[in-house]
């Protein structure tokens, strides 16, 4: 792998670490954290989307950290399925990033708020390009710390109440990761996720691995806010700035999905009829939880968080059916519905600028004053509720011909009857918000402490990227396609990672 | 904070120079013994925290002349930017880089990236725990 490239899958991780660092040396001014944010954002991103065309063309990428080599350094490891969350990444960052600079004020600043929200992209990324489990649970920990800090931020009563079941949810799942990482280690003896991958198959007590997989199913599950594990999500995300959580609702919950993917494609595939069949009942159990207490909702944030639930289920399961089609959707999925979800977050920061609440009843009359908006809502609305041309239609659609081709009729039901539901609370929303008149009482326009101009080209730019998924679909569901084709034979990414010999050597031993 | 002790403030003008230079023997000795930048910045900040004990806070501040968020700043800075030499020479981020002198008088000066990345751990440290420790005893009095 040539010098270049090395460096191009360790980018991802190193510039944001650096843009932090260079943040907070310069805490002082204002103007330097704010140029670096939506800088290092932006570089970021085209240092993502080359890798995502480069890992297009050479099927995986891998460095070796420092050149210890694997199983016995940490890879990165840059496959379609982690270049597109990466590039991701840089998509949802340089939004909130330009977003900050009319939503977060000086008294943020000054606690730190442009090094976290770069700590929190590196580990992120990390998540999503490391090879190796013990490194994966170390940058979980990095996202953690900076959202623990990013959560409360400005320190108001509703934020540290959310911060408390945020952090003793997440606390728990992180000690079942370390105990699951500790017992896979007792068994095969490595940390390397390839290696893990290639020794399990050898490995005769089938029930201890199976063990070990519902516990990293469990505390994925609680990152990924799935079926039953989901009430943090609702209790914190709508208590911090609306930059905060338009990035943690993009980004967090969809590191845990993230891993679901890549774990139980590549280390626990022994057993598929039982782990999968279990993740199959949480993913409908998921969608339906998610929809159904949104249904119940009046605040403009706490619909939208309990639609992240919601669409978490589908995710899961396109990873749940496992079969190529449906694992097509579930990445096609991820990619809709990171822009859509943080999208339309950024927007209710935008009405919340102009008409100073985030309750349904206090609302009122956006579209008169405000038609613009009511379209740029109106894109992402109707892409979360499924509704043709737009981005979410056509990931719906691939998910439920999935269902269909095998026959798993209820989940296909449940599916639908979830988008409809999710239609119902996006119309709550347009009615509410958009449609009716001002409640008398209501509605005086703060003065804004800061011009509202950067809040703007985000919310354009994110209902752009929803439509142009839906009409130019095509390139979008061939990266699906091969990142599913890589997800699925197993042994692209284990050689890739761990070289021909090493394989070879180890099949040999076994003889 | 102060204790208003005198036998504790004679003993700690006497430590203080002492411990930051084992803070700083532990740097150097690190690479291949019990040691590192994280175990040296904890002994450092350590140090300047029996000062603050012994004195007070402002006469700490003065003593350390720079705030400690720039030592957390600017070490984070320099410890992800050990990494880069590497990826220059077109090795793997993080590749050690190993530079080696001759001595006058007979033996060698090794310098290497690692030591840089540990400076900046050893910073990290410092300012990190300074900042907490300082503020929270800023917010007591």
């Amino acid at each position: 792998m040539s010098a270049y490239m090395n460096a191009l899958v360790a980018l991802p991780v190193i510039l944001p670490l650096l843009a932090g660092a260079l943040s907070l040396a310069f805490w002082r001014s204002s103007a330097a954290q704010k140029l670096l944010g939506v800088f290092g954002t932006l570089a970021l991103l085209v240092v993502s989307v080359h890798l995502l065309f480069e890992t297009w063309e050479h099927d995986h990428i891998v460095m070796h950290m420092g050149s210890w080599h694997a199983p016995f350094g940490i890879v990165l490891v840059s496959d379609m399925l982690a270049a597109i969350m990466v590039v991701l990444t840089g998509i949802i960052g340089l939004a909130t990033a330009v977003y900050s600079l009319s939503d977060i004020g000086t008294r943020h600043e000054r606690f730190g708020y442009y090094p976290l929200f770069h700590l929190l992209l590196a580990g992120v990324n990390g998540a999503f390009l490391t090879g190796d489990i013990f490194n994966l649970y170390v940058w979980f920990e990095v996202m953690l710390v900076a959202s623990f800090a990013l959560l409360i931020l400005g320190g108001e009563r509703a934020q540290m109440e959310g911060a408390i079941k945020y952090v003793t949810l997440n606390l728990v799942s992180s000690m079942l990761f370390l105990t699951a990482i500790g017992l896979l280690y007792g068994l095969t003896g490595t940390l390397n996720m390839a290696d893990i991958a290639v020794r399990l198959a050898e490995v005769e007590d089938t029930g201890l691995v199976t063990v070990i997989a519902m516990l990293f199913m469990v505390s994925f599950g609680i990152k990924a806010a799935a079926f039953p594990f989901f009430f943090w999500l609702p209790a914190s995300y709508h208590t911090p700035k609306v930059a905060v959580s338009a990035l943690f609702a993009g980004m967090l919950t969809k590191v845990g999905v993230y891993a679901l993917y890549r774990v139980f494609t590549l280390i626990f595939n022994q057993d598929v009829d039982y782990t999968h069949e279990i993740l199959l009942w949480i993913a409908m159990l998921t969608m339906l939880t998610g929809v159904l207490g949104a249904a119940a909702q009046f605040e403009f944030r706490r619909i939208l968080s309990f639609h992240i639930i919601s669409q978490i289920g589908y995710m899961i399961l396109g990873l749940a059916l496992f079969t190529p089609l449906a694992i097509v959707g579930g990445v096609f999925y991820i990619m809709h519905h990171i822009i859509v979800k943080a999208n339309l977050f950024l927007i209710s920061g935008l009405t919340y600028q102009l008409k100073g609440s985030h309750e349904l009843r206090e609302l009122g009359g956006l579209y008169r004053s405000h038609p613009m908006l009511a379209v740029l809502f109106m894109v992402p609305a109707l892409s979360l509720a499924g509704l043709p041309p737009l981005s979410g239609f056509f990931a719906k659609f691939i998910i439920i011909r999935a269902g269909i081709e095998v026959e798993a009729w209820l989940a296909v039901a449940v599916a639908l009857v979830v988008g409809l539901l999710t239609l119902y609370s996006m119309v709550k929303i347009w009615n509410e918000v958009f449609w009716k008149a001002q409640p008398a009482g209501f509605g005086q326009t703060p003065t804004p402490v800061r011009p509202l101009f950067w809040m703007w080209p985000p919310i354009v730019g994110l209902a752009l990227m929803t439509v142009m998924i839906g009409l130019y679909g095509q390139p979008i569901f061939e990266m699906a396609e091969l990142s599913a084709e890589q997800l699925l034979d197993t042994s692209r990414y284990i050689e890739a990672v761990l070289g021909a010999d090493y394989v070879e050597s180890l099949q040999e031993m076994r003889r | 904070m102060n204790m208003h002790s005198l036998i504790l403030r004679t003993a700690g003008n006497f430590l203080l120079p002492l411990l930051l230079l084992f803070s700083v023997f532990l740097l150097l000795r690190g690479h291949d013994e019990p040691g590192g930048g994280f175990i040296a910045g904890l002994v450092a900040a350590g140090a300047i925290v029996l000062y603050v004990f012994s004195m007070d806070i402002a006469s700490a501040r003065r003593l350390l002349r720079v705030d400690p968020r720039d030592l957390l700043g600017a070490g984070m800075v320099i410890a992800v930017l050990s990494g880069a030499p590497a990826a220059f020479l077109g090795q793997p981020y993080f590749t050690a880089q190993w530079w080696e002198f001759g001595l006058p008088g007979g033996g060698e000066l090794k310098l290497s990236t690692v030591l840089i990345f540990d400076i900046g751990v050893y910073l990290v440290v410092v300012g990190a725990v300074l900042t907490i420790i300082l503020n929270l005893a800023e917010a007591e009095d």
